[in-house]
């Protein structure tokens, strides 16, 4: 926000009476630029907003559009040329039922929920379709904040035990892939735990687990 | 039934007067409150149960609401928050669901009869009573937050 001006970030909405908290949860500030304060509230539920990167799940193929699944109200929608090296003859091979990483163009009320999986300069810079094998599971939206803070913990501790791949969306689902089912059934039932889980609790486990 | 039916309209019109719908239109929002034992106070019961889920469903509302019962006994006292029996013995049984900004009232229902100044009465009663029933949200939301 430029100089002198206070952004009001979710959880806070500007009326004639002033400010109004619409949402439960701690008020967090943030004093860089003009300062902004938001409420940082638990919910399981994914309202698109735009900029978010997401995980979606193809549902249809309409011409030249694919309809996604991503856990709001709406499904969304991802043009075939969205993608990094993609043209009218050279189309992205994606079949219903993939999972795509991609970004929010247009997400407000009025309109249908817009994605792309290539960044302003063109470039895929990670997103697009998710590779084969993997396992995607649903958490709370807290919980997807926590893990994408930077020098997250449990990522960290995660690391040391088994080698593994994951992607993370805002609208809660977690994508992981690890060398074999057993261990990435692991790390997904310690994903889920870790919402409930204190940092001595999650210690434990882990310990338990790889003396094992 | 039909009185099944009254309790939904009234809930559904007090849920009405606090989400804010413009942020989520062309939308349905659905909620399911299923009893698990009723004794006595059930629509203030469900008037709390059904705030509490829609703070824990992180929908955006404008203020918070409760409900309270008041029984209005056959010798004039009031009571709040009567089991299955008192209501039974009383003579006027009030609901109200009181907002949390300024504790206005968003609905008022009535079984039975009573005068303009017992109503009044049982209004500022549950109004005060109202305090409490907010604490009791402020409480559990903070010890929600403080797991995390």
């Amino acid at each position: 926000a430029p100089q002198g001006r206070l952004l009001c970030g979710p959880g806070l909405r500007r009326s004639r009476a002033g400010l109004l908290v619409t949402k439960c949860g701690l008020l967090r500030h943030r004093p860089g630029g003009g300062g902004a304060y938001w409420v940082d509230s638990q919910q399981k539920r994914y309202v698109p907003v735009k900029g978010d990167h997401v995980i979606g799940i193809v549902t249809a193929k309409a011409g030249d559009v694919f309809r996604l699944d991503v856990g709001g109200s709406e499904p969304a929608s991802l043009s075939y040329l969205a993608f990094e090296g993609a043209t009218k003859r050279n189309r992205p091979n994606v079949q219903v039922g993939d999972l795509i990483y991609g970004q929010f163009v247009v997400a407000n009320k009025d309109m249908e929920p817009e994605m792309v999986c290539i960044d302003s300069s063109g470039k895929s810079s990670g997103m697009g379709i998710i590779g084969q094998d993997g396992f995607l599971f649903k958490v709370s939206l807290g919980l997807i904040r926590k893990l994408l803070a930077p020098k997250c913990e449990i990522i960290q501790e995660l690391s040391q035990l088994y080698p593994f791949e994951m992607v993370l969306g805002m609208n809660g689902r977690i994508w992981v892939k690890a060398k074999t089912v057993q261990q990435t059934l692991i790390i997904v039932n310690i994903l889920e735990a870790c919402e409930y889980m204190t940092a001595e609790q999650r210690k434990q486990a882990l310990a338990k687990l790889s003396g094992n | 039934g039909v009185l099944e039916r009254s309790r939904e309209q009234l809930l559904r019109q007090t849920c009405e007067a606090v989400l804010l719908g413009v942020l989520h239109p062309r939308t349905a929002i659905s909620l399911v409150l299923q009893v698990l034992s009723d004794a006595g106070s059930l629509l203030s019961c469900c008037l709390n149960a059904a705030c509490m889920a829609l703070l824990d469903a992180g929908l955006p509302l404008a203020a918070l609401f409760c409900g309270v019962t008041c029984a209005l006994q056959p010798d004039g006292t009031i009571l709040l928050d009567p089991t299955a029996r008192q209501e039974q013995e009383a003579r006027a049984i009030l609901t109200f669901a009181i907002a949390s900004r300024e504790r206005k009232v968003l609905m008022a229902t009535t079984k039975g009869s009573c005068s303009v100044e017992e109503m009044q009465q049982c209004l500022a009663a549950a109004q005060s009573a109202a305090s409490t029933i907010f604490q009791f949200y402020r409480d559990s939301v903070h010890r929600r937050y403080s797991k995390c």
